[in-house]
């Protein structure tokens, strides 16, 4: 299922216009690169407008939280990243999104490589009913990133350890993935997602279903990864973005409201809309 | 004002601290106004009960340090709320420091006494009082009413305290020099000019942080904030 993509449509934005909506995300350039640009990103569920002209810059090594309330788009946005919308049958995206130079939604590219370049992890942990081990292999094996059981091995064990989760499975990589607590799960499907060496790792709220403890040890990871992989992140807990994100972006009704560093967008806010969401007012 | 926040607990907690500070903020300007009475009327029994009522305002500084340690703990504020409590801990640590100078005021009374260079410099030292005092009464307005044109006006009074306090000071040295035997108290009525001034100062600092709370950016109001610089007084001629 193509998602039809119009990329000539809104990208000869003027130069003021431009500048305007690309307010201050990218003030942290000293060591940082942009890796994902998108560039007026509009999307239709049918008649159904649930982004609007949305564009972001993804920089490079970072974490980028994306928040709103329940049915902004925020799930959308990054769902539109790694073609994730593709499935849904009447889901029409318009605009750009680029992964450095290239456009993800050229007719040309191989979604099942995109995704292998952009990897993702969800809201409730989803190992397969299959062995720790095979739930870290399953990727590099049918991508051929191992050339041999040694190189596999070395993939998983590398994987689960980057994942913050060999220590506390070594020994039994063959019970089954599904054995493991709610937040050894979630740090599989993590150690599945980067076992395919991913550049950037989306994740849709995935801390929601876990507990306090758990959920640190996710964002503690997510503070570790960030220095190979690129992050950008859906959550619903302002704290859980204030604590683990370096750039903020809140949508609210398909708008992507206001963007900047996160310490700036949670002590001073420059959108009211921001402010009464990021306060617990109503928006 | 802003809308309330859906929990409304939150909304009567964060009420809880305005009242605090207001209640805060009235002590330590009355407690500028009764030192500045007793004093100019040299009333030793008055400054005494003025220095001993210090202690209720160093009591409201505990409970709104108190108070806004729990919002902290239990309700995670975030932007103006966050800011509005950050700043709380400051305003209130500069009006115990303005509870203070009223006190030192107060106990200075008895030593001062009713010295020559005193009648000399009361009209100046009166005005430059009470300039003061309104000061801690607009900064407080400019909180409760979260106006950073409030806020701004007391910085720009502060300017004027600065300049009058120049002149004061060399005031003040001027008869030293002409009457040595008045050095020691005229040592004390300096340190009084200062306690004066720097009352002033704390009110623009609690300014300061309303403009905070209000817009998220500190304010450089062009000049040492700790007190005196120099280059302040150039166009204060006496």
């Amino acid at each position: 299922m193509d998602a039809p993509i119009s990329t000539d449509t809104n990208l000869d934005a003027s130069p003021t216009q431009e500048a305007t909506t690309e307010m201050n995300i990218a003030t942290d350039t000293h060591t940082s690169s942009i890796k994902m640009t998108a560039k007026n990103v509009s999307v239709f569920y049918a008649d159904m407008q649930a982004l609007k002209d949305v564009s972001l810059d993804i920089i490079e090594n970072r974490v980028t939280a994306l928040i709103g309330p329940s049915g902004c788009g925020k799930t959308t946005f990054l769902r539109c990243i790694n073609r994730m919308n593709d499935l849904i049958p009447s889901c029409k995206v318009s605009g750009e999104i680029k992964l450095g130079d290239h456009d993800v939604y050229d007719p040309s590219v191989d979604v099942e490589v995109l995704r292998r370049r952009i990897g993702m992890v969800f809201q409730k942990p989803n190992p397969f009913p299959k062995s720790i081990y095979e739930n870290v292999a399953y990727g590099p094996r049918i991508h051929g990133l191992a050339e041999n059981k040694e190189a596999l091995d070395a993939i998983v064990r590398k994987s689960l350890k980057r994942a913050g989760l060999l220590d506390e499975v070594e020994g039994r990589l063959d019970a089954l993935g599904t054995s493991l607590s709610g937040g050894q799960q979630q740090r599989l499907c993590i150690a599945r997602a980067i076992a395919i060496e991913p550049e950037v790792i989306l994740m849709d709220e995935p801390c929601s279903a876990l507990d306090p403890i758990a959920t640190a040890k996710i964002e503690e990871l997510i503070d570790d990864l960030k220095k190979r992989y690129t992050i950008v992140i859906v959550t619903h807990s302002m704290q859980q973005a204030a604590r683990v994100s370096d750039y903020t972006a809140y949508f609210h009704l398909g708008e992507l409201v206001e963007k900047g560093e996160t310490n700036r967008i949670f002590t001073a806010p420059q959108h009211s809309k921001t402010e009464a969401y990021i306060t617990g007012r109503i928006g | 004002m802003q809308k309330d926040h859906i929990v409304h607990a939150f909304d009567a907690e964060l009420q809880q601290l305005d009242t605090l500070i207001a209640q805060m903020g009235a002590l330590a300007q009355q407690q500028q106004i009764n030192a500045l009475t007793s004093f100019l009327d040299n009333d030793c029994k008055e400054a005494k009960r003025v220095a001993k009522a210090d202690k209720k305002i160093d009591q409201l500084e505990q409970d709104i340090i108190t108070h806004a340690t729990q919002i902290f703990a239990l309700r995670q504020p975030m932007a103006a709320d966050l800011r509005t409590l950050v700043a709380s801990f400051k305003i209130a640590s500069n009006l115990e420091r303005i509870g203070d100078h009223a006190k030192n005021l107060a106990k200075r009374t008895k030593r001062v006494g009713d010295i020559p260079i005193l009648a000399e410099v009361k009209g100046s030292l009166e005005i430059i009082s009470s300039l003061t005092i309104a000061m801690t009464g607009n900064a407080l307005e400019a909180y409760a009413e979260r106006s950073t044109e409030k806020a701004l006006a007391v910085l720009k009074q502060d300017e004027d305290v600065d300049r009058r306090h120049k002149s004061l000071i060399r005031e003040v040295l001027t008869y030293m020099i002409e009457d040595p035997a008045s050095i020691t108290a005229g040592t004390e009525l300096l340190f009084i000019v200062k306690n004066i001034e720097r009352a002033g100062d704390h009110a623009t600092n609690i300014a300061e942080q309303v403009y905070y709370i209000i817009t998220g950016r500190y304010i450089d109001a062009g000049r040492d904030i700790t007190g005196h610089n120099p280059d302040d007084a150039t166009s204060a001629a006496p």
